[in-house]
C-alpha cells in the first residue's frame, strides 16, 4: 500500500461559518465515500453537476473487503477515467473450479468468448478501489470531498433536505435538493428516514483470511465442498494483487467468534489446506451475513444506494458490484431531474429497476449460501446427490451452486419501448450494451463500450450501417457500425451481438442499457423511444 | 407442456417393480439418499419446471390428503 493514499485530512469549509437560518444550499449531498459513493460522485460531476461528498471518517478502511469486481463495474469505471487503473493493477480472472473432497467436480468459464474490453472479473482489494476513485475525484473541481463530516440530523422539507453535520469544530448545518446515502450497510439515513430494514438472517459462520504468500496457484477462484483439510465444510481460495490469497472458510453455527478468530487458532487450518505455513496474515474477520432490503429505495428527496438500500450474501460477488450498478443507473436519472429535463418520477425507476435487481441479487445468492450451509436434513440429502452426479453428469455439475457471479440484471422497466419486431438475439431492451470490437475511421481498432464514450456517455443512436440513416435528435449521441463514415465491424461480432440486419438501430440509455431497438427504425420511433426512456409522459 | 397422468408405461408393474427392487437391501437412510438422487435424475430428464411444480404439486396434494385422513382418525 506504500504508494497508496489513504490517509486524508478534514478542512474547515466555508459552509460551515454560516450563521442560523442563512445556511449553504447545495444540489447534491452524496453521504459516504465508500465505492458506490465516490463512483456516483464522479459520474454526476463528469455530468456537469456540483456535488458535496461528505464522509464521517478521514481514512479508507482497512482489510480488502470487496474483491471481486465484474466487467459491468469495469465498463462503469472506464466511463468514470479509471477503469484501465483498475485493470492495471487487478488480478485478471474468468475460471472458477469447483471441488468436493479430493477431486475436481467443475470448471466454468465467465467469459469464454473474444471481443471485449474488459474481463469477466478482476479481484482487487476495496482500498485499492477506493484509493483510485479518490484520486478521480481530487481531479474534479466539481467534487467537493469533505472527511469527518458525519450527518448527524436530516429535516425532509418539500423541496430541500435539510442535513446537521458533525465536524472536529463542531455541527453545521447545510441544505441539498437531493441526498444520496451510500452510508452503507448500517446507514444511519437510513434510521434517520425511519425506513425498516428486514430479511433474512443466516446463522452459518463464515472466516476470512487474507494471506500474503507466494504461490504458484493459478488465477482461478477455487470453491471446495467437504475438503480434505476442512471436513464437512466448504472453502474458497481467490488470488489478490501484492501476493495477497483470500481464503473464506465456512464455520460451524456456535462456533465462538473470539475463539476462532484467533491467528492461533486460524494458522493451522489454513496449512492444511495450503500444505505450508509460510504465510503472514493481512486480515482476518469472521463474519455472519443477513439478505435485506429497503422497501423503498427513494424517500422523497432522499435516495439509498448500494449497502444502505440492500446487503446480500458474500457468495456470487454482488455486493458492490451491485452498488455500482446502482450509482450508474441513478446518476443520469437525477441529472437530468436536476436540469429539469426530466420529471421528477423518473427517479422511481431507479427504485423500480434496482429494486428488482436487488431481490434477483438476494435470491442468487441466498441460494448460494443454502447451498452451502443447507437447512435441513433433507436439503443435505439433496445436496449429497447433487454432488455425487455432478461427478459422472453435466446437469448435476451445473446444478452444483457455489456462488452464481454477478451478472448485470435485465430490467423490467417503464422506460423500455416493447419490441415491435422479431429478433433472434442480441440485448433486448432493459438489458445492458454488449461489447464488441470495432475499427474507427483511420483504422484505430477499439471497443463498442468505447465508442459509447467517445459519443459521450448519453442517450446513443447506435445505428448498423446501409440502412436509411434517421436523423438524430439534438443532445443524442451516435455511433454507426459499417457504411460511409462508419465503424468498421471487422471480426463480425457487432453485428453478431446485435442480431444486426442492415437498417437496424438500438437506442442505448446514458447508463448503456437498452433502451429501444427497431429493424426499420424512423424518427418517429427514435423520439417517441427517447421520451419513454427519459420518463416523458 | 402440462403434467402427464395418464398411463404412459406399457407395463406399468415393471415399473413401480423396478422402484421398488432397487430400494431392496437398503436402510431407510440409503433408500432417502436413493430417491433423492433419483428425484433429481427424472427431474433433469423432464426438463420443464412448469411439469416439474405440477408434478411436486400433484405429490404433495398426496401428503396433504394424508395428514388430513390422519386427523380425522384422531378426531
Amino acid at each position: 500500500m506504500a504508494l497508496t493514499k489513504t490517509q486524508f485530512g478534514y478542512r474547515r469549509h466555508p459552509d460551515q461559518d454560516r450563521a442560523g437560518a442563512n445556511i449553504a444550499e447545495h444540489a447534491i449531498v452524496v453521504v459516504g465515500a465508500g465505492p458506490i459513493g465516490l463512483s456516483l460522485a464522479i459520474d454526476l460531476a463528469q455530468r456537469g453537476q456540483s456535488v458535496v461528498l461528505l464522509d464521517d471518517a478521514d481514512r479508507i478502511g482497512e482489510g480488502s473487503r470487496a474483491i471481486c469486481f465484474s466487467k459491468r463495474s469495469l465498463e462503469f469505471w472506464d466511463r468514470l477515467g479509471i477503469g484501465q487503473r483498475m485493470v492495471d493493477k487487478g488480478v485478471v480472472w474468468s475460471v472458477g473450479k469447483i471441488f468436493h473432497g479430493e477431486q475436481q467436480l467443475y470448471q466454468f468459464n465467465l467469459l469464454p468468448e473474444e471481443g471485449h474490453k474488459r474481463p469477466a472479473f478482476i479481484n482487487l482489494q476495496q482500498f485499492y478501489a477506493e484509493a483510485y476513485l479518490v484520486d478521480r475525484v481530487e481531479e474534479l473541481p466539481a467534487i467537493d470531498l469533505r472527511w469527518r463530516n458525519k450527518v448527524t440530523g436530516l429535516e425532509p422539507h418539500n423541496d430541500h433536505v435539510a442535513l446537521t453535520i458533525q465536524t472536529p469544530d463542531g455541527p453545521y448545518r447545510l441544505a441539498a435538493q437531493y441526498v444520496v446515502a451510500c452510508d452503507g450497510a448500517r446507514s444511519s439515513l437510513r434510521q434517520m428516514v425511519g425506513a425498516e430494514f428486514a430479511g433474512q438472517v443466516f446463522e452459518d459462520q463464515f472466516l476470512i483470511a487474507d494471506v500474503k504468500m507466494t504461490a504458484a496457484f493459478p488465477t482461478e477462484r477455487w470453491f471446495w465442498f467437504d475438503p480434505p483439510f476442512h471436513a464437512g465444510r466448504s472453502a474458497l481460495l481467490h488470488k489478490q494483487p501484492d501476493d495477497i490469497w483470500r481464503i473464506d472458510l465456512q464455520l460451524n453455527r456456535f462456533a465462538d467468534p473470539a475463539v476462532e478468530k484467533l491467528p492461533e487458532n486460524v494458522r493451522p487450518r489454513i496449512a492444511r489446506m495450503l500444505g505450508h505455513d509460510k504465510f503472514d496474515f493481512e486480515w482476518i474477520s469472521l463474519y455472519k451475513f443477513q439478505c435485506r432490503r429497503m422497501n423503498k429505495f427513494v424517500h422523497g428527496r432522499v435516495i439509498f444506494a448500494g449497502d444502505a438500500a440492500h446487503q446480500v450474501s458474500p457468495f456470487g460477488a454482488r455486493g458492490a458490484n451491485s452498488g455500482l450498478e446502482d450509482a450508474e443507473n441513478l446518476a443520469w436519472k437525477l441529472d437530468r431531474v436536476l436540469r429539469g429535463t426530466s420529471p421528477e418520477a423518473l427517479l422511481e425507476s431507479y427504485h423500480i429497476e434496482r429494486s428488482a435487481a436487488a431481490d434477483e441479487n438476494i435470491r442468487e445468492s441466498t441460494r448460494s449460501t443454502d447451498f452451502m450451509a443447507p437447512n435441513s436434513h433433507q436439503e443435505a440429502r439433496l445436496r449429497k446427490a447433487v454432488l455425487s452426479l455432478a461427478k459422472e453428469t453435466e446437469f448435476g455439475k451445473r446444478m452444483v451452486n457455489a456462488g452464481r457471479l454477478s451478472t448485470p440484471s435485465i430490467y423490467q422497466t417503464p422506460l423500455s419501448t416493447a419490441d415491435g419486431d422479431a429478433w433472434r438475439g442480441g440485448p433486448r431492451p432493459g438489458a445492458s450494451m454488449r461489447d464488441a470490437p470495432v475499427v474507427a475511421q483511420g483504422g484505430d481498432p477499439m471497443f463498442l463500450t468505447e465508442a459509447f464514450i467517445r459519443a459521450g456517455t448519453r442517450f446513443t443512436w447506435l445505428a448498423f450501417g446501409n440502412g436509411a440513416a434517421v436523423e438524430v435528435p439534438e443532445g443524442v449521441g451516435a455511433i454507426r457500425i459499417g457504411g460511409e463514415g462508419g465503424f468498421a465491424d471487422a471480426a463480425g461480432l457487432a453485428v453478431t451481438r446485435y442480431d444486426a440486419e442492415p437498417g437496424t438501430a438500438y437506442l442505448l440509455r446514458p447508463d448503456g442499457y437498452v433502451a429501444a431497438r427497431f429493424r426499420h427504425p424512423t424518427r418517429e420511433g427514435l423520439d417517441a423511444a427517447l421520451a419513454r426512456a427519459a420518463g416523458i409522459n | 407442456m402440462a403434467l402427464s397422468t395418464a398411463s404412459n408405461f406399457a407395463k406399468p408393474d415393471d415399473a413401480f417393480r423396478a422402484i421398488v427392487e432397487a430400494h431392496q437391501g437398503l436402510s431407510d437412510e440409503q433408500s432417502a439418499d436413493l430417491d433423492a438422487a433419483l428425484v433429481l435424475v427424472l427431474a433433469n430428464h423432464i426438463g420443464d419446471i412448469a411439469v416439474l411444480h405440477e408434478a411436486i404439486a400433484l405429490a404433495k396434494r398426496r401428503m396433504l390428503d394424508a395428514s388430513q385422513q390422519q386427523q380425522q382418525q384422531q378426531q
